[in-house]
């Protein structure tokens, strides 16, 4: 948990969205859509499917690009003045936001090629220029983190689901972003391989630098380790808050609605 | 004369086969890459380019190519010897079919892939050759092998524009001792033996590159 | 001149519309050729599918190697050896016959190989289901397999129709007078072959393209679940 704000003053938002709006062809899953998160913030985004959560970190991962309205990322605004093509920026200043924002997906999406730690090495080598043995020895580190010293050499397709997305929690972590986003982290795991995901998420929600924005569907997970939880739907944020008010005391209908299905 | 003497002047044919096979394969392969990785390429020109390529190499006859470059390119400038227009015609006709099978290859790496390499902020050119290629060159095996057999048959044609390959030397030789049929025959079971060579080449390639680039197959979550 | 038509030297242009008329002559022989031997490939590629298929070892072992075996040697070759070793044994078949029996028998091993992917795509359950029936063995082939089969190998066809006619040219070197074979005269009394062989390059696209486009039209046509019976 993130420590609370002095008083007296404001904390500057690390994310920021300002009248947002997405549309897929016809379909408009961002409407008006404002947002913000503060630096070492917690945030769990829940809603049903389609309600626009996903988006949200797609957006902020520069896998998406939106229509309308402004996001910013540490002060840095998505959109480039004079910035062309679809992103409205140039690859260069997409890639400049990037170095602050990590992702952890629903599929883990490792790199079968590769073993677990050329898996966590190959970024920040290629990327980040750190040489080879430096970035080895901090691989090692991280993977001790997650549990998984020993599976270094091993293939992707050689561990189980849960271990691979602790392996995608540690390539995500050695790219030292300042934000990093799970999209669904155990939503793809057998019942059995999501507690050990779940205790790495918890662990990372202990470091008082790292923002984290959470979309998941495991009430109970997200009303432990969240700051804020945020209920989506239709594109928009419904009701938000500290999780014993939205899971405890939900005041929207719509909320209540939502809760009351998800959680019989 | 015996049959078994003909033996040696056509062998000597399916060596010159052979090397054409080889470098008209390797050239091709090349061609087929940077065709391939044109038609996705960022910038409009190349992508052009490359697809007028594709289409007008897959569209024609080789052998109305192979002609084109041994009597109508002198004209245009250029006179290459009939070796290199040969090989040339071989390489341009194997890379334009190798290329569809690269951009294929390289579509059916899973979106995903590309997202995960976006996340750690690698470069296009970063994503495509550590993360996409490796994983694509595995899926590409197949369909090259069976390009590599059918340029081995194509070699054939390079005897009408002159080139000693082993169709020019059964064809010698027949109009020599007019022993049709068992010199056709011979040189029938030559290609065959070759092109079973060639099978086994491409199977071993197969099996080291499943190994080496992709051993991915079979996620478990 | 050929077949009476002259051509015209005076510049690039009045020789490329002089000599189209020969050319295109040749175009009428290459779509014959193609015609017939695709029409050889289909049904010689039936038999040698069918063949195979046979639960008899020592039917259906010989007949997969011959398959490999026409499928691994140049067509240039075949060609040769029928039309130099029939005569041999009292078959003198005009060459333009020959030069389709070859382009037949080449693309056979291709057909059957089409054949033989088709029929073992569909779905085991609708075989032992109508077996359970007790439906016959021909109505089997008939309502069943075949209305299935049908749809999903057009296009593995048609690109091998679109193949044959790119292999045609072949034939020239057995006298057939098809576009690349005049094309080659017609360079070979002017010493002008540039001209020529763009041309029959370009038709060659064309005649592609057209085959191309008639095979696409005709796999949108059918429904992928199968010819529709009512």
């Amino acid at each position: 948990m993130s420590p609370p704000a002095e008083p007296g003053t404001a904390p500057d938002e690390i994310i920021r969205f300002e009248k947002v709006t997405k549309r897929f062809g016809a379909l408009t899953v961002l409407d008006d859509f404002d947002f913000h998160v503060i630096p070492g913030e917690k945030v769990t985004l829940i809603g049903p499917s389609g309600s626009g959560k996903s988006t949200v970190l797609r957006i902020l991962m520069t896998l998406e690009r939106f229509q309308t309205g402004r996001v910013e990322l540490d002060g840095i605004s998505y959109h480039e003045s004079g910035g062309k093509g679809p992103f409205k920026a140039s690859p260069r200043h997409l890639r400049e936001i990037r170095t602050r924002v990590g992702m952890v997906f629903q599929s883990f999406n490792l790199f079968p090629h590769m073993t677990v730690l050329r898996n966590i090495i190959e970024a920040p080598v290629a990327v980040l220029k750190i040489p080879k043995e430096e970035a080895i020895e901090r691989a090692i580190g991280l993977l001790d983190l997650v549990g998984l010293a020993e599976k270094k050499d091993a293939y992707p397709r050689q561990l189980s689901g849960g271990q691979q997305q602790r392996v995608a929690i540690a390539r995500a972590l050695a790219m030292r972003p300042r934000v990093l986003l799970f999209d669904e982290p155990t939503s793809a795991l057998d019942p059995q391989l999501v507690g050990e995901v779940q205790s790495v998420i918890r662990d990372l929600a202990h470091e008082h630098d790292l923002t984290m924005l959470l979309v998941t569907h495991e009430m109970r997970f997200a009303r432990e380790i969240s700051d804020r939880v945020c209920f989506f739907d239709k594109g928009r944020v419904v009701e938000q808050g500290t999780p014993s008010d939205i899971f405890g005391a939900p005041s929207e209908k719509r909320t209540q609605e939502f809760l009351r299905s998800i959680l019989d | 004369m015996h049959w078994t003497s003909y033996i040696a002047p056509l062998a000597q044919g399916a060596w010159i086969t052979a090397e054409i096979t080889a470098y008209s394969t390797v050239l091709g392969a090349a061609l087929s890459f940077a065709a391939g990785l044109g038609r996705v390429s960022r910038s409009r020109a190349v992508r052009v380019t490359a697809a007028v390529y594709i289409e007008i190499f897959r569209g024609t006859s080789l052998l109305v190519q192979m002609f084109w470059l041994y009597y109508a390119l002198p004209l245009l400038g250029p006179s290459l010897p009939p070796m290199a227009s040969g090989v040339l015609a071989l390489s341009l006709n194997i890379g334009a079919y190798g290329a569809e099978v690269v951009r294929g290859a390289i579509n059916a790496v899973p979106r995903e892939q590309w997202e995960a390499s976006t996340a750690l902020n690698f470069t296009r050119r970063q994503a495509l050759w550590r993360i996409i290629m490796p994983q694509a060159l595995a899926e590409m095996m197949p369909p090259f092998g069976n390009l590599a057999i059918q340029n081995l048959k194509d070699t054939s044609l390079v005897s009408l524009i002159t080139i000693s390959d082993l169709s020019f030397h059964a064809d010698a030789l027949r109009n020599l001792t007019l022993a049709s049929t068992p010199i056709y025959t011979l040189t029938l079971l030559m290609y065959f033996g070759m092109a079973l060579v060639l099978t086994v080449l491409i199977r071993m390639i197969e099996r080291w590159s499943r190994r080496h680039l992709a051993p991915a197959r079979g996620a478990h979550a | 001149m050929i077949y009476g038509i002259h051509w015209d030297l005076h510049s690039p242009l009045a020789f490329a519309i002089s000599i189209l008329p020969i050319l295109l002559i040749g175009m009428k022989v290459t779509v014959e050729a193609t015609i017939l031997g695709f029409l050889v490939a289909l049904l010689l590629g039936l038999v040698l599918a069918l063949l195979r298929r046979v639960p008899l070892r020592i039917i259906a072992w010989p007949t997969a190697v011959v398959i490999e075996f026409l499928r691994d040697t140049p067509l240039l070759v075949q060609l040769f050896f029928l039309y130099y070793v029939l005569p041999k044994y009292g078959v003198t078949l005009p060459a333009l016959f020959t030069g389709v029996l070859a382009l037949g028998v080449q693309y056979s091993a291709y057909t059957s190989e089409v054949y033989r992917a088709g029929l073992d795509a569909i779905d085991r359950g609708q075989i032992e289901a109508a077996t359970a029936l007790n439906l016959s063995r021909a109505r089997l082939y008939r309502t069943i397999i075949l209305p299935q089969a049908i749809p999903r190998i057009i296009p593995a066809l048609g690109n091998y129709l679109v193949s044959m006619i790119k292999d045609t040219p072949v034939l020239s070197t057995v006298t057939v007078l098809e576009m690349l074979n005049l094309a080659q005269i017609i360079g070979d009394r002017t010493y002008r072959y540039l001209i020529p062989l763009s041309i029959v390059g370009a038709l060659f696209l064309l005649l592609t393209v057209i085959a191309s486009t008639a095979v696409n039209r005709l796999d949108r046509m059918l429904p992928k679940e199968g010819v529709p019976l009512r």
